[in-house]
């Protein structure tokens, strides 16, 4: 590899060529900072405040963008650079609503950081008018906040690099610039997926979640309610961030004993209906190999994904699973077969979910989800929603004990831990399916092909006689790769796993934010998909049907994997959407 | 598709039609008709031109073209005459002094001094 | 009248035009633009023939750089330059791009060339298309220039039926052709990456750079792009010689200059003349001075990234070296002369109004930045402004021209620093005595009427919008009628009583 050597404040440091000095400069240990640098996907040199001063150029350099060369001298904390910068972050001030003391954000605002690191002292200096601003809540799973917005195009970046989405831009210009979608429509209004990329990276206030706690708290405040709680694979493996841990700490145990100290009736675990997500979908896939069934068959787990799939794909609709989602059995079969065994009256459960996800705060309110009369989920929570309750409830998580999850609802396999991980679904059902198949015990659960982070994965498997073959993508602009070779006959399939959030589940819309300065130089999805493979790996069951609590519940209950009563409280059905909801032909000609 | 040499005799055929070089009484008119000439009223000036030459059956005579800005913007609508070695510019022109200029200049020989640029006050 | 000794009874005749040398103009009035055949007949399309025949890629590079020839949209990089380095990159599709964005307020350089001779442009592209290796062209031109984008339209279909665009060109197996995109109206656009990135069909807004576009430019190929009238200068380059064309002008700057001549001064208009012409030249001998019996105040050059060139430098000579000494640029192309009513604060505030409209919104300096320096000039033109809000724009404007992403914001604080420079006491005026030395900002001055002028004709009062005009009971000695006066509370200082009284009974104080 060419190396190329320069000096940074002194420090020599010898990086690989193509660099840049942001990267140079970490590699010396030095930090610059960024506002709107995300790598890759948004490498814009908009904020200005990672500027350094190249020894020889007039010109002050954007670090972000500016590649690193050979005998460059570089400075990136002289008296006049941080003048500058202060000078940036008071502009931004200016125009920023700065009610932090109240912003969800505040203590891990980007902004709030730099501004305490640079001693903005006088916040006010360069106040004057501020940019009209509006509150969008219009849809299910968040507000967008534009008097809180910096304008770094950070969400934009996501929406379109990760996504292929690109529902929301830069409306008007100069001063007047907003973030707001086309012809300033309501987000609702739009093809967006609600999967949350966009407010992962956010770097202050401007986007989250809609909020969900009050009512929680309400709920288990209520004697009346028996309050269930399930929470998703992947949340155990962020949740500590919340807490200060790095990436990658495991929170399993802790977070049940959190649970349970926040007085939820019972701390059961989507794990387990991942492992029967696992019985119906390879069922139902045996049975469309088997039978000449639509092909290839998609997963259904991730509802922004098939917010994405009724938007842009309809075509493909019947190629979806129709399983429900994971967190949508859950409800289903604790409002039918765990109220009737503890006789507790279906309409006094409330289901509450916990997720790392945004796009589940639409998908429990979807039609067809009310398998019992009553609605499947009544709550869903992101991991960000769960740590702020714990931190509400004075819950002191560094002193908590690792605690296990309620039977029987709380059992799990490593087959459904896994599915917090993109590649994880597809693993969990071929060691299922494999064994269905051959009726002989794999020699190996391990299916590494389509484990890691690796855009697009495949492999071809031969199992009794038939051949399968199976691709596994995450993040939606790599599932419209996949899906236009497949719809091109460019690649034939037979199994597709695909989330909409690029790496799975353990990197959604719900999960702790990491900071850019965190996020641009470590995969957030390697190193939180590692703690799922290592609980797999220390799991004494692996394989989905080997769950005893789903071997019960398919010999008390539903019968077999994908019988009628099955069909009925764990699967669903799908829509075309359009994706210009408000405007018509007519409205687009007269535009 | 043309050839190198169909290109050259175009361009010597334009040539002489620009220059006027041994065209003897020919005359060539431009009317200024870029942004700034349209805008002050050019185009009545350049109908004017067409049809008072083709009135006197002049066409074969004097061509009459639309041309780009000369750069006088106060002075628009502009309207030159090439006759000979003799550039005349009239400025300020509207229908009614073209038809004039083609009376007086086109047929007669005459330039109408007083719509020239130096005798015109902006 | 054009200054002269006996009637000019031909534009040629005039000092108006004799001091001018034209070269980018060179057809322009002469030829009829939608006819390719006139075109031809100026040896159009002779020096694509030479290019193609006669010499190599490099030759013609090598012609660019011994002319000596500067971007004129403003930068002044030279060209060849710039097209050496993209031949550099190998790239298996290159692209020529035509700036033809022109937006500066008062300028129309380069509307009229397109409009009076759009084939020389297109011929340009195709020299440079086959110097740096591109076969394909576009020419971003706003779609406010309707005639333009028509004869350009209709010189490109003409040019393709003769065979000099398209493919194999004049035999010799050279392609090369054009696009025409239109711009939406934003100034920003005339930025070299922002143009690029509006044809790539995106919002238009600038790139950091590196990579330049000559490695990374249009589509992320190695690219060049320059503005119209660089363009129109380079037939005549490659049919003449470097040593010609460098024959004109000073050391560093070759050539001519166009320049949209506007504002206080008696003849307006489009003229052409050699590099470090003195400005003088151009006011007093070109331009025939300075209208009604009025004092030369200022020229502003360079548009909303230019500055004011105060009457104190009128003899600077016009060449990119001399006009940035003194804080000023040499731009587009707009040279709007000032006089005696015009308020520099106000200019100032005018040409920072344009920027802070123009702005993209892409970076913060120039989003937040001039909208804040914006709103300490309203103060002050409002009589609202302490002596340390100079030191605050001062403070801004290098703090913005450090900072800002693109040539935009970097200049934008140009036209307060120039002025800030040379008219610091017209700043002080506004503030210390709340006057505006010129009587322009409206805070600043009132409308007052002298009753024993006025003879109570209220030909004012009728005219008032604002209603603001009433009798009073004083009737001057040898008036009949009663004197008016003003509200102040109600006057909105339009001016429309000033301008029909006929007996100088009101003025501004």
């Amino acid at each position: 590899m060419e190396t190329i050597t320069l000096k940074i404040n002194g420090v020599e440091v010898t990086v690989p060529k193509g660099y840049t000095i942001l990267q140079a400069a970490h590699e010396a240990g030095i930090k610059i900072p960024t506002l709107c640098y995300l790598k890759e996907i948004n490498e814009i040199g908009a904020c200005r405040i990672c500027l350094v001063e190249v020894k020889g150029s007039p010109k002050l350099a954007a670090a972000c963008v500016f590649p690193a060369a050979d005998g460059m001298e570089v400075y990136t904390n002289t008296p006049k650079l941080i003048e500058n910068r202060k000078k940036t972050l008071k502009l931004i001030l200016s125009d920023h609503n700065r009610s932090c003391l109240s912003c969800v954000r505040s203590g891990h605002c980007e902004l709030q950081e730099l501004c305490q690191e640079y001693g903005v002292e006088n916040e006010g200096e360069y106040d004057g008018y501020k940019t009209p601003f509006t509150i969008d809540d219009s849809a299910p799973h968040m507000i967008r906040d534009n008097s809180k917005c910096i304008l770094c195009r950070r969400c934009t970046a996501a929406c379109e690099a990760y996504q292929s989405v690109a529902v929301i831009g830069a409306n008007n210009r100069g001063f007047d610039t907003t973030i707001g979608c086309a012809f300033d429509l309501p987000l609702v209004e739009t093809a967006c997926v609600d999967c949350g990329q966009c407010i992962n990276v956010c770097p202050t206030g401007a986007l989250h979640e809609k909020e969900s706690i009050d009512e929680v708290f309400a709920a288990i405040n209520d004697p009346e309610k028996v309050v269930l709680v399930e929470t998703a694979p992947a949340v155990r493996a962020g949740l500590a961030e919340e807490f200060g841990y790095p990436l990658g700490t495991d929170a399993q145990g802790r977070m049940a004993a959190a649970l349970r100290r926040l007085n939820f009736d019972k701390v059961f675990d989507t794990v387990f209906s991942a492992d029967l997500t696992i019985m119906e979908e390879g069922t139902e896939f045996i049975h469309r190999m088997q039978n000449g069934g639509k092909l290839p068959l998609i997963t259904s787990c991730s509802p922004g994904w098939i917010n994405f799939c009724e938007h842009y794909y309809p075509e493909l609709i019947d190629n979806l699973s129709s399983c429900k989602s994971p967190q949508q059995m859950f409800g289903a079969v604790a409002k039918s077969y765990w109220a009737e065994k503890e006789g507790v009256p279906k309409e006094n459960i409330v289901m509450v979910s916990i997720m790392p996800c945004s796009a589940k705060k639409y998908e429990y309110q979807r039609d067809d989800q009310a398998a019992n009369g009553v609605p499947d989920v009544d709550y869903v929570l992101t991991t960000r929603e769960l740590a702020r309750m714990i931190k509400r409830a004075g819950i002191d998580y560094n002193a908590l004990p690792e605690e296990e999850f309620d039977l029987p609802l709380g059992l799990g396999t490593g087959a459904g831990v896994i599915f917090g991980a993109t590649g994880g679904v597809m693993e969990a059902a071929l060691r299922t399916a494999v064994e269905v198949l051959t009726g002989e015990e794999l020699p190996s659960v391990d299916f590494e092909d389509v484990r890691g982070v690796k855009a697009i994965k495949e492999a071809t498997y031969e199992v009794a006689g038939l051949t399968v073959r199976v691709a596994v993508t995450s993040g939606l602009a790599n599932a419209r790769k996949l899906l236009d070779m497949v719809k091109s006959g460019e690649k034939e399939y037979d199994f597709i796993e695909i989330m909409a959030c690029p790496g799975g589940c353990v990197n959604g819309g719900g999960q702790p934010r990491v900071k850019a300065n965190v996020r641009n130089f470590a995969d957030i999805r390697a190193e939180r998909a590692k703690v799922l493979y290592s609980l797999d790996e220390a799991n004494t069951i692996r394989k989905s049907h080997e769950n005893p609590a789903i071997v019960e519940i398919y010999k008390d209950f539903l019968g077999e994997p994908g019988s009628e009563l099955a069909h009925h409280l764990l699967h669903t059905t799908y829509v075309k959407k359009t994706v210009n909801k408000s405007i018509s032909s007519t409205d687009l000609e007269n535009f | 598709m043309k050839s190198m040499q169909e290109l050259s005799a175009i361009r010597e055929k334009m040539k002489a039609e620009i220059t006027l070089e041994g065209k003897t009484g020919c005359k060539r008119v431009v009317v200024g008709m870029a942004t700034c000439g349209i805008a002050a009223g050019a185009t009545p000036v350049l109908n004017a031109f067409v049809e008072g030459v083709k009135a006197a059956g002049l066409e074969d005579m004097i061509s009459v073209k639309q041309t780009g800005c000369v750069g006088i913007c106060q002075y628009e609508p502009v309207a030159e005459v090439y006759d000979g070695t003799t550039r005349t510019t009239y400025v300020k022109m509207d229908a009614e002094k073209a038809k004039r200029v083609v009376e007086e200049h086109l047929k007669g020989g005459n330039i109408v001094t007083e719509y020239t640029i130096g005798a015109t006050e902006v | 009248m054009m200054q002269n000794k006996e009637i000019a009874t031909a534009l040629t005749d005039t000092e108006f035009y004799q001091i001018q040398k034209r070269v980018a103009l060179k057809n322009c009035g002469v030829i009829d633009p939608e006819n390719i055949d006139e075109y031809l007949a100026m040896d159009g399309y002779m020096a694509l023939h030479k290019v193609l025949t006669e010499m190599t890629p490099d030759d013609v590079i090598q012609v660019m750089i011994d002319s000596g020839l500067r971007g004129r949209g403003g930068a002044g990089f030279p060209t060849g330059l710039k097209w050496k380095f993209a031949k550099g990159y190998e790239a298996p599709q290159k692209y020529v791009c035509c700036n033809a964005d022109e937006g500066d307020p008062g300028a129309f350089m380069d509307r009229s060339v397109l409009e009076g001779d759009p084939h020389v442009v297109l011929e340009a592209m195709a020299i440079a298309g086959y110097a740096i290796g591109s076969s394909q062209g576009y020419i971003y031109v706003r779609a406010e220039y309707p005639i333009a984008v028509k004869r350009l339209q209709i010189a490109l279909q003409q040019a393709r039926e003769y065979g000099l665009f398209g493919e194999n060109i004049y035999g010799t197996g050279f392609n090369f052709d054009i696009d025409i995109r239109l711009g939406a109206g934003a100034f920003v656009c005339g930025e070299e990456t922002a143009l690029m990135t509006s044809i790539e069909g995106n919002r238009g807004e600038p790139r950091p750079r590196p990579p330049f576009p000559a490695e990374k430019g249009l589509f992320q190929s190695p690219s060049i792009l320059n503005n119209v009238e660089t363009w129109a200068n380079i037939p005549q380059i490659i049919l003449n010689g470097p040593e010609w064309f460098a024959s004109t002008g000073t050391e560093k700057s070759k050539g001519t200059k166009v320049f949209a001549l506007g504002g206080k001064i008696r003849h307006t208009g489009l003229v052409e003349i050699p590099m470090g012409t003195p400005l003088r030249t151009v006011i007093e001998d070109i331009g025939g001075g300075i209208p009604n019996g009025k004092k030369f105040k200022a020229a502003q050059t360079g548009g909303p990234s230019g500055g004011c060139i105060p009457a104190s430098h009128i003899d600077v000579q016009m060449d990119y070296e001399h006009l940035a000494e003194i804080g000023s640029i040499m731009g587009s192309g707009g040279l709007i002369v000032m006089d005696e009513d015009n308020c520099m604060v106000d200019i100032a505030k005018f040409f920072l109004k344009f920027t802070v409209d123009e702005s993209c919104g892409k970076c913060t300096p120039c989003r937040i930045g001039t909208k804040r320096m914006l709103e300490i000039l309203e103060k002050i033109t409002a009589g609202n402004g302490t002596l340390e809000d100079i030191d605050r724009l001062e403070e801004l404007a290098a703090y913005i021209k450090q900072n800002a992403l693109c040539g935009l914001g970097q200049t934008a604080p140009n036209p307060v620093l120039s002025t800030v420079r040379f008219f610091r006491e017209e700043y002080e005026s506004h503030i210390v005595d709340r006057h505006c030395p010129a009587q322009v900002c409206k805070e600043l001055f009132r409308y007052v009427v002298d009753p024993d002028k006025c003879i109570g004709c209220t030909q004012c009062l009728r005219n008032c919008p604002p209603f603001a005009i009433s009798k009073t009971d004083y009737i001057a000695e040898g008036h009949k009628l009663p004197s008016v006066t003003i509200d102040q509370e109600k006057c909105i200082k339009c001016g429309a009583c000033i301008e029909k009284c006929k007996f100088d009974a009101i003025s501004k104080q």
